[in-house]
């Protein structure tokens, strides 16, 4: 699988070219061109920000359907914690985990329990390897994507250890096959997942070859069947939960965390806080940290951009369930060692380096500097580039002109239009040779309707969607 | 040198203002990862830098930071107007600080921004007069990507 695969997509016909997305997108991964929203796949982390914030519904998440169901011969739904926190007035997990039986699904895993295994491996990871501290969490993928692309540094402070939906995935497809005999592609092994980034690490996972994960949903898809089914399932559902507090927190920001033991930890949530974090992590601000844990999203999982309740509102409600829980449910045995940790390591990906050798990336950061004082540093977005300084990088990248820049360009049309003045006043005077200047001034006026029409391009174009629409 | 073989940078130190300080080590920590520079190098400057603009606001008043990148080295320049260090080779031990409680209490001031200055440059160089200011000068080596 491409190593920058995305699950976040962009609708062409729904985008109207505007500049919600490329101002809004923490690693300046899109600009508009065309009248349309492109994606720059090895700057984009799968954050869902763009998905967030687009007026228009032009981003989406590639997921799959429930009728997936039916490729196989047996099912195991994989509930994330933050599934639990979109209903009102629950306060048993068993009606959740019944009512995925009753959908259709012959087992539940929650990832919960197998995030409960992934605390304890973490608790021992952190006392065995004193050199590596601070940690940092590796269970949201777009925070390692982002860590991989611009923060070589940190790297080796990955906690290398898989996320709790890959140790589910593991443990639920051994387990199906042990109680079933099926081979394991006759298994389907569904993740109901908050994010499109989760979307993003089954396709093309970081520590790890192949995820065991086959399928992916939405909670937010699965949110109105699963309420009827709830109802269907009663009070007094079958007891087949199987984790305790720890693992349900994980649903929330400094719910990892809170399983570590240690006050010795930071947890930042949103992507502008986590980035933040990180460039203060870069230049050695933290000292006498154990764990740091990073999630994409507002209030951690529960704020993922496939799910349905307002996150702090979410947050409300998973601390309401785990109220009466054990502590944990989940114990790692011996063999864990096997399935927690991680097989493959995450490399350094320079993306965001102007050039393919430090002399042209030189070079173009000196062009990128003499361009940046030229342009008037309104970051209007107008080009398609969120910033002036995004612009400059485009343009000595090849991807841009400086002709994109509209006060550019309407400057160069001022200076045009002051010469063929002062031509037609020295002819009007009769200084000079009258045909001679006539031809000057003829190109004079060719160049300024050029650069007249790059304006009027983009007009073109929307009137003509105008039309399209009025039809 | 002519001008398309260092890249000059220069960045307007304000005192006081802790909100801001960190700034200019961070913009040009994203320009070196622009470059290519290897993230050693990225991490040295980094910290060096972030060091020297620390105490240019909390001892100095704020100053001058200048920054020439070629593609062998970083040179930084960091010029303030300030009070001098009477006592280099105390200053630059590990521990010592004379920064007043209010600073400690944001958690600065504790006797390691000279020392770390010292550590992740590969040369530096301090000129101090007492009552007419410091410059430090710090050079980290780029070494060829590998």
């Amino acid at each position: 699988m491409d190593k920058f695969y995305h699950s976040v997509r962009l609708n062409e016909e729904l985008c109207k070219g505007c500049i919600n997305c490329i101002k809004r997108c923490p690693t300046e991964a899109i600009r508009v061109r065309n009248g349309k929203a492109r994606i720059n796949s090895k700057f984009c982390i799968d954050c869902g920000e763009c998905i967030r914030v687009c007026p228009h519904h032009a981003k989406h998440a590639t997921y799959d359907k429930i009728d997936v169901l039916k490729q196989y011969e047996y099912t195991v739904a994989l509930p994330a914690p933050s599934l639990y926190s979109q209903f009102n007035n629950l306060d048993d997990v068993n009606i959740v985990l019944n009512a995925l039986l009753l959908m259709g699904f012959d087992d539940v895993f929650e990832v919960s329990a197998a995030a409960e295994l992934v605390s304890e491996a973490t608790r021992t990871y952190i006392d065995n390897n004193p050199d590596k501290l601070p940690l940092i969490s590796t269970a949201c993928p777009s925070v390692v994507r982002l860590i991989r692309v611009r923060f070589p540094n940190l790297i080796p402070n990955l906690l290398p250890l898989n996320p709790p939906i890959e140790v589910a995935a593991i443990l639920a497809a051994q387990k199906a096959m042990k109680e079933t005999g099926l081979p394991r592609e006759k298994i389907g092994i569904v993740f109901i997942s908050p994010c499109p980034s989760k979307v993003t690490y089954v396709k093309s996972p970081l520590g790890t070859e192949r995820s065991e994960v086959d399928r992916v949903l939405a909670i937010k898809d699965m949110y109105p069947q699963l309420l009827s089914y709830m109802k269907a399932v009663g009070n007094d559902p079958a007891d087949i939960g199987t984790s305790g507090k720890i693992g349900i927190s994980w649903g929330r920001s400094g719910g990892e965390a809170s399983g570590l033991f240690t006050e010795d930890y930071l947890a930042a949530d949103g992507i502008e806080n986590v980035i933040r974090v990180l460039e203060d992590m870069e230049d050695q601000k933290f000292l006498n940290l154990k764990f740091v844990e990073l999630n994409a999203c507002n209030g951690g999982c529960v704020g993922g951009v496939l799910t349905v309740e307002n996150p702090y509102v979410a947050e409300v409600k998973l601390k309401r369930l785990r109220r009466y829980m054990p502590v944990a449910r989940n114990h790692i045995g011996k063999e864990a060692e096997d399935y927690v940790h991680w097989t493959k390591e995450v490399e350094y990906e320079p993306v965001f380096s102007l050039g393919n050798t430090m002399m042209e990336s030189f070079s173009r950061l000196n062009r990128v500097e003499r361009l940046c004082k030229k342009l008037p540093g309104l970051d209007c977005g107008s080009c398609g580039a969120p910033t002036c300084k995004a612009l400059a990088e485009d343009i000595v990248r090849g991807e841009a002109a400086e002709s994109d820049c509209v006060y550019y360009l309407r400057e160069s049309l001022h200076k045009l239009s002051e010469e063929v003045s002062i031509l037609a006043n020295d002819i009007a005077e009769n200084n000079v040779e009258g045909y001679e200047m006539l031809k000057v001034m003829t190109e004079y006026i060719q160049r300024i309707s050029d650069e007249m029409s790059l304006l009027d391009g983009r007009d073109e174009k929307e009137n003509k969607e105008n039309k399209e629409r009025r039809q | 040198m002519s001008e398309s073989d260092v890249i000059t940078l220069t960045y307007a130190i304000s005192p006081d203002d802790f909100t801001r300080a960190g700034e200019a080590s961070s913009d040009v920590k994203g320009k070196l990862k622009q470059m290519g520079v290897c993230p050693e190098a990225v991490r040295k400057v980094a910290i060096a830098m972030y060091e020297g603009e620390i105490n240019m606001v909390i001892h100095a008043r704020g100053g001058e930071i200048t920054v020439n990148i070629t593609p062998k080295q970083i040179e930084m320049i960091l010029a303030d107007a300030g009070p001098g260090i009477p006592d280099v080779e105390l200053a630059m031990k590990a521990g010592f600080s004379t920064a007043p409680d209010e600073i400690r209490s944001l958690g600065f001031g504790a006797g390691m921004g000279l020392p770390n200055m010292q550590k992740y440059s590969d040369e530096m160089k301090i000129d101090t007069v007492i009552g007419k200011g410091t410059t430090i000068f710090m050079k980290v080596n780029i070494l060829p990507a590998s």
